[in-house]
């Protein structure tokens, strides 16, 4: 093993001595997903000296492109071709299996490197803090998408499908629907995707047969996008059910979506899917858009003991007026619904690590364009210099791949912008040791590096896998099969 | 007339080859060039159509694309740098593109839902925002000009201020 690490030390080691004279800027980004990637993009072309190295702490690169977009969504998963030509560019490192906060520390990691850009997302989930919420059945949408798309801190969730003909999914946003959709869609049309093949296989066995997508607010104010939600309106073979009632809008609610371009084209769409005559009873599945109702707390199951078997809601209104402003009252009256599985689908969250300044409140932390504050202060002269963050962590767990572009554009610019005012310590007066610093700390720990070519492995051995199922890939979601597929 | 076009073309077409030169890029601009004269000079335009790229800095960049072929891969062959992270299977917003003439943008097909539904999410988005994915040459669209809208600053097209959305 240690054979491995030396020999891939010595090969970048050499690689570095070939191609650099002088002292090149040091950069480290911390996680691989889009908002890493983008940013590594962008420091390379912006800085054509700069060595640049992602590390991750999954074998895996490209985040939650790969554990978090959709299996059914094979065409947002092309981006990985650009971050694979990024990953390949000579003077930029993969090295996975690097967990910032256990493998090496933020200090360490800022003393090795000129910059350092946070970019490793969010990892944890908001929690609703009602009673029942412990309850067996209950999980976060992340950690449904982390089990069916083969993540391997996902794999063990096991999530029972067959105790049960309902679930309730707290949320309407894309993840929610993400979620639906994979409960509800035949298991044939999943069978040729990149779904791990243990979430197909219980899917296929699954009982649901009713899902309900339930929002605090209005359908005004649902937070899914357009392409999302048509496509969970065109899924085959189940009904729709929305209450007309519930779509009628308010003043205050045509005036948030008369300023808003997708809210109105949601509005829309799910008007004309409540206006189209129902085929009751025909379809085996059916898929119920539930507004205007709050969680007050979980059911526990009589006969199953420690399980959820329902959701007590309460109704409510909305309140407030402007754009966005408008938040859901309770009204004291209940209403409940049976399901034996709930799935809250209420916003990511991000984790600090040691020696890190964070804004618990906001859930994120505190920068002035991507330029790390040392507090919550907002003073933007107060900085971390050298720190900077890009992505959900920089801004809440919110957007699409394609907002993560202009969020490392903005990181990159203040990274730049320091340089040229020399708020960073040059690269010219203080050499840093970077990569070989960082090989040399992890060689010392015992840390068992995966490279890009080692991911490559892993992607050979997975394509190789699905291709005799006639699936993209069957993804190897275990530690062990990482490993052993990354380092054989 | 058809002398007068002809004589435009190679004005165009001068300002291609300079430009090329100037900035040292292109795909092979000389075999390329002969390939344009000789249409031009024939006053055919089988060479394909001018197109213009504003970037983000206010930069023009004038190139020829090929009848059929889409504005992403027209950039992307003339190494304009227009993100496209979906490689034109309609799956993002990030070839997003600016017609910057009106009368342009009332030549094209209306977008699907489908485009419309990237579109929502395209940064700076315009009246006259497009895909470059979605928009293909066709001979109208000869002269036409697209702006590659900048994330980083706010963007305005000849005067023409973007609504909020």
């Amino acid at each position: 093993m240690q054979n491995v690490v030396i020999l891939q030390a010595r090969k970048w080691f050499s690689r570095s001595l070939s191609s650099f004279s002088s002292n090149p800027l040091k950069v480290c980004v911390v996680g691989s997903g889009p908002a890493g990637f983008y940013t590594a993009e962008k420091m390379l072309k912006a800085h054509q000296q700069a060595q640049v190295d992602i590390i991750d702490r999954l074998p895996t690169p490209f985040g939650l492109v790969r554990s978090g977009v959709a299996p059914d969504h094979p065409e947002t998963k092309i981006v990985i071709n650009q971050f694979s030509r990024v990953a390949q560019h000579e003077q930029c490192s993969f090295l996975g299996n690097v967990t910032l906060g256990s493998s090496i520390s933020l200090s360490e990691l800022r003393k090795l490197y000129h910059v350092v850009v946070l970019a490793y997302g969010a990892e944890s989930d908001r929690s609703l803090g009602i009673p029942g919420e412990s309850l067996k059945g209950i999980y976060s949408a992340r950690e449904f998408v982390w089990w069916y798309n083969g993540h391997p801190d996902g794999r063990n969730l096991d999530p029972d499908l067959k105790n049960t003909d309902a679930a309730v999914i707290l949320g309407q946003g894309n993840v929610a629907l993400d979620v639906a959709r994979i409960l509800l869609r035949p298991t044939a049309e999943l069978a040729t995707t990149d779904i791990a093949n243990y979430a197909l296989a219980a899917l296929e066995e699954s009982s649901i047969r009713k899902v309900y997508l339930v929002g605090r607010r209005g359908p005004a104010q649902a937070a899914c996008t357009a392409k999302e939600l048509r496509e969970i309106l065109g899924i085959r073979n189940v009904d729709i059910s929305i209450q007309e009632v519930d779509l009628r809008l308010t003043p205050a609610d045509e005036e948030e979506l008369k300023s808003n371009r997708i809210k109105r084209r949601v509005h829309e769409l799910l008007s004309k899917a409540a206006a189209k005559p129902r085929t009751a009873g025909l379809n085996q599945r059916e898929l119920h858009f539930v507004f205007f109702r709050k969680p007050d707390s979980f059911q526990e199951s009589e006969d199953r003991t420690g399980h959820v078997s329902g959701v007590h809601f309460e109704k409510t209104v909305l309140k407030g007026d402007g754009p966005g402003k408008q938040i859901a009252i309770g009204t004291g009256e209940f209403e409940d619904i049976k399901c034996g599985l709930v799935l809250k689908s209420i916003g990511y969250k991000s984790v600090p690590v040691d020696g890190l300044p964070f804004d618990h409140k906001k859930g994120i932390v505190p920068n002035f364009r991507g330029r790390v504050l040392s507090d919550t202060s907002g003073d933007p002269t107060l900085l971390e210099e050298g720190l900077y963050v890009c992505g959900w962590l920089k801004r809440g767990p919110t957007g699409i791949v394609a907002t993560n572009l202009h969020c490392a554009e903005e990181t990159v610019l203040s990274i730049s912008e320091d340089i040229e005012k020399g708020m960073l310590i040059s690269s010219a007066a203080l050499p840093k040791p970077g990569r070989e610093g960082l090989l040399q700390l992890l060689q010392d720990r015992d840390v068992r590096i995966v490279s890009f070519s080692d991911w490559e492995k892993i992607d050979s051995e997975e394509k190789r896998l699905g291709s005799s199922r006639n699936k993209p890939r069957q993804k190897l979601s275990t530690w062990d099969e990482l490993h052993k597929a990354a380092l054989e | 007339m058809e002398d007068f076009v002809a004589f435009d073309f190679l004005l165009l077409e001068i300002d291609f080859i300079v430009t090329t030169f100037a900035i040292g890029k292109g795909n092979s601009p000389k075999i390329f060039d002969v390939g344009v004269w000789y249409f031009c000079l024939n006053g055919t335009s089988d060479s394909g159509i001018s197109v213009t790229f504003v970037d983000k800095d206010g930069e023009e960049q004038h190139i020829r694309v090929p009848v059929g072929m889409s504005m992403l891969e027209a950039a992307h062959e003339n190494d304009i740098e227009l993100e496209g992270a979906c490689e034109g299977s309609l799956a993002c917003s990030t070839c997003h593109v600016i017609v910057m003439d009106v009368e342009y943008y009332n030549k094209l097909e209306d977008p699907t839902d489908e485009e419309n539904d990237m579109l929502d999410l395209a940064f700076g988005l315009s009246e006259t925002s497009r895909l470059g994915c979605q928009v293909i040459a066709k001979p109208e669209l000869d002269g036409i000009r697209l702006a590659i809208p900048a994330a980083t600053r706010n963007f305005a097209v000849d005067g023409y201020v973007p609504k909020p959305h």
